[in-house]
């Protein structure tokens, strides 16, 4: 009986993976929230490579030059690619109708793709394309297989392709899949494209929910205000009860 | 000044005579309990969901095209927006958890039984309506698990023969879940059934104070004036209103006033909820994915079903039956048992002895079955539905219904514990 309640409550967990509907392990992002200069490449990143594509209607540039300590005049000189005013939302231009067309599916609002898919399925995503001719932009995806999406950071990573070798499985010559590799042609190394797209994912993750930082500290306060305020309930409770005991 | 004022008024309303009756010289058992938190902290989350309430309702925009997007211009845009609707979700959560311990509560002390009745029909009333006014506020966010959760609740109404597919499109007015579907919860969600609420709490508590609070030794604290005196009764300290002493007629024992006593003791509940309750509002939001299901932040699309449709957590221990039932007809049915037989608890259970404490092993060990039969389906309700899992379903549905097959066996003869005279 209890046994089987363990089990229960151990599938809860992991019904979480379930949900996402991902079969591959995923790498745990790391991303901070708190270094700016991350998130500030993260914004660069996003605006070079997804804003083409991809919306985040409803963030405005202020409120990401503000959180991330970028003054707005220079903010919009080097990331206000698609704004007007300082108070616009980060969108582009792109015809929604024709993008669902080239890509088969209209590209996904990314304004909370952080809180729908969480950080760590992002960061594999975006080191999991490899080459597949068999795709209409010869790219697959080994997190989210059949994408629509081309492999945009290609440049950044290189021609990534699955990497085999062979080996002895029980005795027998088979060939094993060793993850993926780029042929190099890319401009940045192994280490600096995972973190290129760690910054990427910070960023996503800090539009998500802008709020985050504020709640913390915010939290933090509020959480000692009634720490200190629960020892005064309880000594007026004992002093009051005094009567009754 | 004040007391002229106060007596201006006394003359032409009664303020401090039903201040008196209900809470400075309301007579309360001596010996509440960590359980008696939760009744004062439902109606502290309640005023909680009411307040929030009305400042997310002025920038929330109750249609199809804008609902999503207002949600999120609360969430980015509005002062403190993120606060309000984070205190609002994580209320409903808070809600139930304090609710389902109260009703445990409830249960465990056999404050159900007579003269108790009718007070627990207003708090099983009060349960389904808050039932509703959850399941309808959640589709109001516009959300993938909004739009598809409530695609699933309102189903279940389908399978009654007959008026099932009407009845269906009378709750949706329309063919699919669409705008008017939103529309129709919002003013259900903001209006017609928060006033439900309030007027059902009115009356539990007016219920409650009539017959007055059980405890956990489940005896009474009001007895009759028989002239003998009461060995240290810490009742004779304080004054109560005549109306529970019927002039004298009734002798109050072991009992105190509600104020300052259990108003001073509830500030201490109230502080050591707020705590954990701060603590998800500022640090898990989401509740880990229970309070608020990831794909509720992607918009609502009807051509796009999400891989695993779960209702939240608090509806869970009902859908689990319902799906553990082969039938779509028979499931709904016993989902709808599953409660009705909660709200005729008091008739069956027969026994005369009201507390756990003074109760037989067995109605013990039923008890233990019911909370461990109701926490498993709750689990089961998030799985998706295995074989394995349909069958787990399955013996659980059975161990809940069978708590109340077996209360009502063996409650008429049960081997009880004698009864104190006192409380302890």
């Amino acid at each position: 009986m209890i046994k089987t309640l363990f089990t229960v409550l151990a599938l809860v967990v992991s019904s979480a993976a379930i949900a996402a509907g991902s079969t591959v392990p995923l790498d745990k992002a790391p991303i901070d929230l708190t270094d700016k200069e991350s998130l500030q490449r993260g914004a660069r990143i996003f605006q070079n490579y997804c804003l083409g594509c991809h919306q985040m209607e409803y963030q405005r540039y202020s409120r990401t030059f503000r959180d991330l300590g970028i003054p707005d005049d220079i903010g919009m000189e080097t990331l206000g690619f698609t704004a007007n005013k300082v108070g616009d939302h980060i969108k582009n231009a792109a015809p929604k109708a024709d993008l669902a067309n080239w890509f088969g599916a209209a590209p996904p609002d990314l304004s909370n793709v952080a809180r729908v898919r969480g950080p760590d399925w992002l960061y594999t995503y975006m080191r999991s394309f490899y080459v597949d001719p068999s795709r209409p932009f010869g790219v697959n995806n080994e997190v989210f297989p059949m994408v629509g999406m081309p492999h945009v950071l290609q440049e950044l990573q290189g021609i990534p392709y699955k990497a085999t070798e062979t080996r002895l499985v029980d005795g027998v010559p088979t060939e094993v899949n060793v993850g993926i590799k780029t042929d190099g042609s890319g401009e940045l190394s192994t280490e600096e494209y995972d973190s290129t797209v760690a910054d990427l994912v910070n960023y996503l993750e800090y539009v998500g929910e802008p709020s985050k930082l504020e709640s913390r500290s915010l939290g933090v306060k509020v959480l000692i205000f009634l720490g200190i305020f629960f020892i005064f309930a309880f000594l007026l409770k004992k002093e009051y009860w005094r009567d009754v005991h | 000044m004040f007391k002229n004022f106060m007596s201006w008024i006394e003359y032409r309303m009664p303020f401090m005579e039903k201040m008196n009756l209900h809470v400075m010289q309301y007579p309360a058992p001596k010996n509440f309990n960590f359980w008696y938190f939760f009744g004062s902290l439902a109606m502290l989350v309640l005023v909680n969901q009411i307040l929030t309430g009305i400042w997310l309702t002025m920038n929330f925009v109750p249609s199809a095209e804008g609902a999503f997007a207002s949600v999120e211009y609360i969430m980015r845009d509005v002062e403190y927006g993120w606060l309000l609707r984070y205190m609002h979700s994580t209320g409903a959560s808070a809600f139930f958890v304090v609710v389902y311990l109260h009703m445990l509560r409830g249960m465990m002390y056999g404050s159900y039984q007579k003269p108790r009745e009718l007070l627990w029909i207003f708090g099983m009333l009060i349960f389904l309506v808050l039932m509703a006014e959850a399941f309808m506020g959640y589709l109001l966010p516009w959300g993938q698990m909004s739009f598809w959760g409530a695609q699933v609740i309102i189903s279940i109404f389908g399978v009654i023969p007959v008026i099932g597919d009407d009845l269906t499109l009378w709750i949706r007015g329309d063919y699919v879940i669409s705008g008017a579907t939103l529309n129709r919860f919002f003013a259900l969600h903001v209006i017609a059934l928060p006033l439900v609420l309030v007027v059902l709490v009115f009356l539990h508590i007016i219920a409650l104070h009539e017959v007055g609070s059980n405890n956990p030794d489940g005896i009474d604290v009001k007895r009759e004036n028989n002239g003998e005196k009461i060995e240290n009764n810490v009742s004779d300290k304080f004054t109560f209103h005549q109306y529970f002493t019927k002039g004298g007629k009734k002798i109050i024992v072991d009992a105190i006033p509600f104020h300052p006593y259990y108003t001073v003791k509830d500030i201490v509940g109230v502080v050591g909820f707020l705590f954990i309750f701060c603590f998800v509002i500022f640090f898990a939001p989401e509740g880990g994915g229970y309070f608020l299901e990831p794909p509720n932040f992607e918009p609502a699309n009807p051509m796009k079903t999400p891989d695993h449709i779960a209702p939240v957590w608090y509806f869970t221990p009902f859908y689990a039956i319902l799906r553990a039932v082969p039938d779509q007809l028979f499931g709904a049915i016993f989902m709808f048992l599953a409660i009705l037989f909660l709200a005729l608890l008091p008739w069956l259970d027969r026994c005369p002895v009201r507390s756990v404490r003074y109760r037989s092993t067995l109605h013990k060990a039923n008890l233990v079955n019911f909370c461990i039969s109701f926490v498993a389906l709750g689990v089961l309700g998030v799985l998706p539905a295995t074989p394995f899992y349909t069958l787990l379903a399955q013996i659980f549905s059975f161990t809940y219904f069978a708590y109340f097959g077996l209360l009502w066996f063996y409650s008429k003869n049960e081997k009880t514990k004698p009864l104190p005279v006192r409380l302890s």
